[in-house]
């Protein structure tokens, strides 16, 4: 099988997040980025898959030149090559001119199984692997923490709401958007990190998307605070005792 | 005159009795609030089932589009979008807007590129303009969103669940109009199989009166004893986020949030928690929340009662004492 996985990189998650001067993004100087998190499931599902049936795991990311530093890593794991989609204005891009740059570079690839993660943790859509399915003409499932190989296609086990989960049987190719917690996380060893050095990185400068931007965001900010929190301070000691103090008079647990 | 339509999803209960979600009750909320703000007609769409649509008759909506195929009983995204995209075209609304569910998630996205548009996904609030507002980062931060170019095609919405208020669905009367759709076997590519869920529970989260409830912010397993105590002192059941789920440090019968349990505790105390909307919407309802966390700005200080701003690791061992020691 021919797997290949769409990451994005993203400032970690502890991150001290400021608004950008002019409001339309964050603060990027000085962040650390890292993969996003759904992301190394979907690394780690395909991995799994080629272990189990052989096959070529591709990593693409499309960014500007601080995602090599992700897709070197993708590489330490296990990924046998990577695409570098070159763009320092990704960021200005909606959803579908993201997801058609990413098509463009799919559709030389011919892939056997696409994957995305589900969301991304910065903009959160949720959109850009269900997008990618659509241009390419491909059927797609969402959600997903298990695939299977079958017979005639895979067999995928999707996340519903509440504690409910599906199987969903699709022909290949297919377009699949991962979900986090369906495997366990492999570490890049050293051996890997040291044969990734040996591993080709295309670097590929991203088109300029036909259609113009359809969404755009115009403002950043901070959430309006919508409940009066009382906050406790002091030393540790001290927020135990007024927390002790609420859990007795107000909350009644105690 | 333009319209806004609000496609609705059901709910079905154990008898397969088909009702409106709540959340689509929501939806059409938003969606005649926009509509009003345009000076625009709001209409509904529901898939597969007319006993769902007959429950919006009451309500004020310019149509009840009902849409009836037996490729639409089981849910697909070739048949929706097939199914939708009919529906659009015939009835050129300026807006299609969507509560924001997983079945959503799976198919708007792509019923949107086939209209050259862009979803906005996940709105929480819709201002004059119109202008959305969504998050990002998690909740961390908020940003405003516009449509850009050219309207002849709709713009696509989809609003989260909690945002907006079904108290504010207008009541009036609605006619239900069949619309018939075209939709062959061929059409459906991905064949989905009965839901199903996994193992027998051994705890029930949704009766626990006290809640203590661990994040990320709990960094290792070595860790997790330090809130198991405070739980003990408690008398408190156990949770958790995803995350700790997902690393397999709790079981998931103990995860809280959209994909886990909704509880409603009479306390929930939230340790190095962040705040995520998933995360919120299987807690919020909680009598009392409270929320230990580094981060001033995490959303759980959103809705949590009492919030202590400060290092788990410093704060938790001395609230366990504070307790141990009250209790004896
Ligand atoms: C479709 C979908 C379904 C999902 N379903 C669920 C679900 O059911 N339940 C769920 O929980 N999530 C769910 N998620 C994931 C959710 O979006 C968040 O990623 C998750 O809730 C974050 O978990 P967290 O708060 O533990 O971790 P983080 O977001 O990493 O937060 C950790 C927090 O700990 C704080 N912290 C760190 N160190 C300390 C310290 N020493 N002392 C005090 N505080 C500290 C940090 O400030 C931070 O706020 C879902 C996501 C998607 C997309
Ligand atoms: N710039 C990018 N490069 C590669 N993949 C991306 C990029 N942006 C988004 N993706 C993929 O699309 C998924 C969903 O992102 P989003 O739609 O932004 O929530 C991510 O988890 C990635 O797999």
């Amino acid at each position: 099988m021919k797997i290949l996985v769409a990451i994005k990189q993203v400032p970690e998650r502890d991150a001290q997040l400021s608004i950008a001067s002019d409001a339309r993004w964050i603060e990027e100087d000085g962040l650390n980025y890292v993969i996003n998190e759904p992301d190394a499931y979907a690394l780690e599902e395909a991995l799994q898959l080629r272990e189990q049936h052989g096959g070529e795991v591709i990593a693409l990311c499309a960014g500007p030149d601080r995602v090599t530093s992700t897709l070197r890593e993708a590489l330490a794991k296990g990924a046998d090559r990577a695409i570098h989609l070159a763009s320092d204005t990704l960021g200005t891009l909606d959803t579908l001119a993201l997801a058609l740059v990413l098509a463009d570079a799919i559709r030389s690839e011919s892939p056997d199984l696409i994957l995305t993660g589900l969301q991304s943790d910065d903009l959160g859509l949720g959109q850009t692997g269900v997008v990618l399915a659509e241009l390419l003409g491909l059927p797609h499932s969402t959600l997903v923490l298990h695939v299977e190989k079958t017979a005639t296609g895979i067999r995928v086990k999707r996340e519903l709401e509440d504690g409910w989960f599906q199987h969903i049987d699709l022909p290949l190719p297919a377009v699949l958007t991962i979900q986090s917690g369906g495997n366990k996380l492999r570490y890049a060893t050293l051996m890997g990190i040291k044969k990734a050095k040996t591993k080709e990185t295309r670097t590929v400068e991203a088109a300029t998307p036909a259609t113009p931007a359809t969404v755009e965001l115009t403002r950043v900010f901070l959430p309006e605070k919508q409940k009066q929190t009382q906050m406790l301070t002091g030393s540790p000691a001290e927020i135990a005792a007024q927390l002790v103090e609420k859990l007795r008079s107000e909350v009644r647990v105690l | 005159m333009s319209t806004v339509l609000v496609v609705t999803e059901q709910k079905y209960d154990a008898q397969k009795n088909a009702a409106i979600s709540r959340i689509s009750l929501e939806a059409l909320a938003a969606g005649q609030a926009l509509a009003a703000s345009l000076g625009a007609d709001c209409a509904a769409a529901v898939l597969g089932d007319s006993s769902a649509a007959n429950e919006l008759t009451s309500k004020a909506l310019s149509r009840v589009y009902l849409l009836e195929h037996p490729l639409l009983k089981q849910y697909t995204p070739d048949a929706y979008n097939k199914a939708l995209e009919q529906l659009i075209r015939a009835t050129s609304p300026a807006w299609v807007l969507f509560p924001h569910t997983y079945q959503v998630r799976d198919f708007a996205p792509a019923l949107a590129a086939r209209f050259g548009q862009s979803l906005i996904s996940d709105v929480i609030a819709i201002r004059p303009g119109p202008t959305f507002v969504r998050q990002l980062f998690q909740g961390k931060l908020n940003a405003e969103y516009h449509r850009a170019g050219s309207d002849s095609a709709p713009g696509f919405i989809s609003v989260q669940a909690g945002s907006f208020r079904v108290e504010d669905l207008q009541p009036g009367t609605a006619a239900i109009e069949a619309f018939q759709v075209e939709l062959a076997d061929g059409d459906i590519r991905t064949k989905p199989s009965e839901p199903f869920r996994e193992s027998a529970q051994t705890v029930d989260l949704a009766a626990a009166p006290i809640i203590v409830s661990v994040g990320r912010g709990i960094r290792e397993q070595e860790n997790m004893p330090l809130v198991e105590s405070l739980a003990q002192a408690l008398g408190a059941e156990l949770a958790a986020s995803r995350p700790i789920c997902d690393a397999g440090w709790f079981p998931i019968e103990r995860q809280v949030g959209s994909s886990g349990h909704t509880v409603a505790p009479r306390l929930y105390l939230a340790v190095g928690i962040s705040g995520a909307i998933q995360h919120l919407v299987g807690m919020k309802g909680s009598k009392t929340i409270i929320a230990i966390n580094k981060d001033e700005n995490a959303p759980i200080f959103e809705v949590a009662d009492y919030g202590v701003v400060g290092d788990l690791f410093e704060i938790v061992p001395e609230l366990t004492k504070a307790i141990n020691s009250a209790k004896s």
